[in-house]
């Protein structure tokens, strides 16, 4: 019974091992991710030693980009709704349903509440590329107060975080500070890149 | 594993079959799938929540006013340039000594805070490299270092910063600042704003 030919052995490998694994990787990803927020302007940190960690939810987040323009975000939809209609009516601006949707999904923003129902009007995809001016938060005109004010009556926990340019001007960083001030907040947070310590 | 055999089982003489066809299936194309998805939700996804150095501002009231020694305190003025001007003010006349102009840089101003905190408070900063050392050696719990050096910090003939920055400087001056103070261990510092005489000071250091 001794066979003449030896047989043929496959050149194909079993990829199902290779399957295996890349679906696994797939899945903690998947399950792991969270989307980077969508952001209008690109800030890059300074670096410090400190190694606090920012919580993951009740953050007001304040944007302070090279132009001096400050955005703001918060996390929370119902909280956005609300802080968004109770600052609306300050500045006598009502909003309507789809608007409100609309900002409870959206990012950070930096406009003024009067443009800001036009700017809600807007495809996703025109408001990238429509240029945010900055909320106003100079001593004549600081809608950025009453922001924060609002924000804070929507939800109490709020921990408040200054993100800056490196190249954001000190007046700016300054006048952030002092409306912050002016509404209690004296406790914050810098955003920071990681440093390693010397010795 | 996943294959099953087609070989037929060997017989021979068998009625004359259907050509069996493989019921391997190629799973490439399914890899590639895999591994695209996977790039994707690698690049998107946000691993690491940030860093954050914590600031507490006074609660802001006229009526409170707090009077510093003056031979404990250097006010650093933040100059254009990532440039930092120091002065100190004599502690009978109340006349500030000449301005020093320096940088950020490890020789710069940390040099000169850390030997301005230790001359006050030479046990104290002393001892804080002990203390870490003898954390790290797992002879001392975290709780009683954190306490031992924010008793040091604390300290009250210790070295008094005064933080103003000119409207020239940059937000990454300000965090600088504020991040020597946690690597020089100094823990009493403020930041205040700038007179018009301080202003005029950089600019004669400059010339």
């Amino acid at each position: 019974m001794s066979k003449n030919k030896t047989p043929r052995k496959s050149t194909s490998v079993d990829m199902t091992a290779m399957t295996d694994v890349a679906f696994l990787l797939l899945t903690f990803f998947m399950l792991a991710t969270k989307f980077k927020p969508e952001e209008p302007v690109t800030v890059e940190t300074p670096s410090s030693i400190s190694e606090i960690k920012l919580p993951e939810k009740d953050i007001m987040l304040l944007t302070l980009d090279k132009d001096s323009r400050v955005f703001f975000s918060i996390d929370g939809e119902k909280t956005r709704v609300e802080m968004l209609n109770k600052v609306g009516e300050k500045y006598k601006v009502t909003f309507s349903a789809a608007q409100q949707k609309e900002f409870a999904n959206m990012s950070s923003f930096g406009i003024p509440v009067a443009q800001l129902g036009k700017f809600l009007d807007m495809k996703p995809e025109q408001r990238g590329a429509f240029k945010q001016t900055g909320i106003p938060s100079d001593s004549l005109n600081n809608e950025l107060s009453d922001w924060v004010w609002q924000a804070r009556l929507a939800n109490n926990d709020l921990r408040v975080a200054v993100k800056g340019d490196r190249e954001t001007s000190v007046p700016v960083v300054k006048q952030v500070i002092k409306t912050l001030q002016d509404r209690n907040v004296n406790r914050f947070n810098f955003i920071t890149a990681m440093e390693k310590a010397p010795k | 594993m996943a294959e099953i055999d087609t070989s037929g089982g060997g017989k021979k003489g068998g009625k004359p079959k259907g050509k069996k066809m493989s019921t391997r299936v190629d799973f490439t194309p399914m890899v590639d799938l895999g591994f695209l998805l996977i790039t994707f939700f690698m690049l998107t996804t946000t691993m690491s929540t940030p860093q954050a150095m914590e600031l507490n501002m006074p609660v802001k009231d006229e009526t409170i006013k707090t009077l510093i020694p003056a031979s404990q305190t250097v006010t650093l003025l933040l100059a254009e340039n990532d440039k930092v001007v120091y002065y100190f003010v004599d502690a009978k006349t109340k006349e500030p000594s000449t301005p020093i102009i320096t940088n950020y840089s490890a020789t710069g101003v940390r040099k000169m805070l850390l030997k301005e905190s230790r001359d006050r408070n030479r046990v104290g900063i002393d001892s804080i490299p002990v203390y870490k050392k003898m954390f790290a050696e797992h002879k001392m719990t975290e709780e009683v270092l954190r306490k031992r050096i924010s008793a040091i910090k604390s300290f009250d003939k210790g070295l008094i910063v005064v933080i103003k920055a000119d409207d020239k400087s940059k937000y990454k001056n300000v965090v600088d600042i504020l991040d020597e103070m946690s690597i020089c261990n100094i823990g009493r510092y403020a930041m205040v704003d700038i007179t018009p005489v301080e202003v005029e000071m950089i600019k004669t250091v400059k010339l």
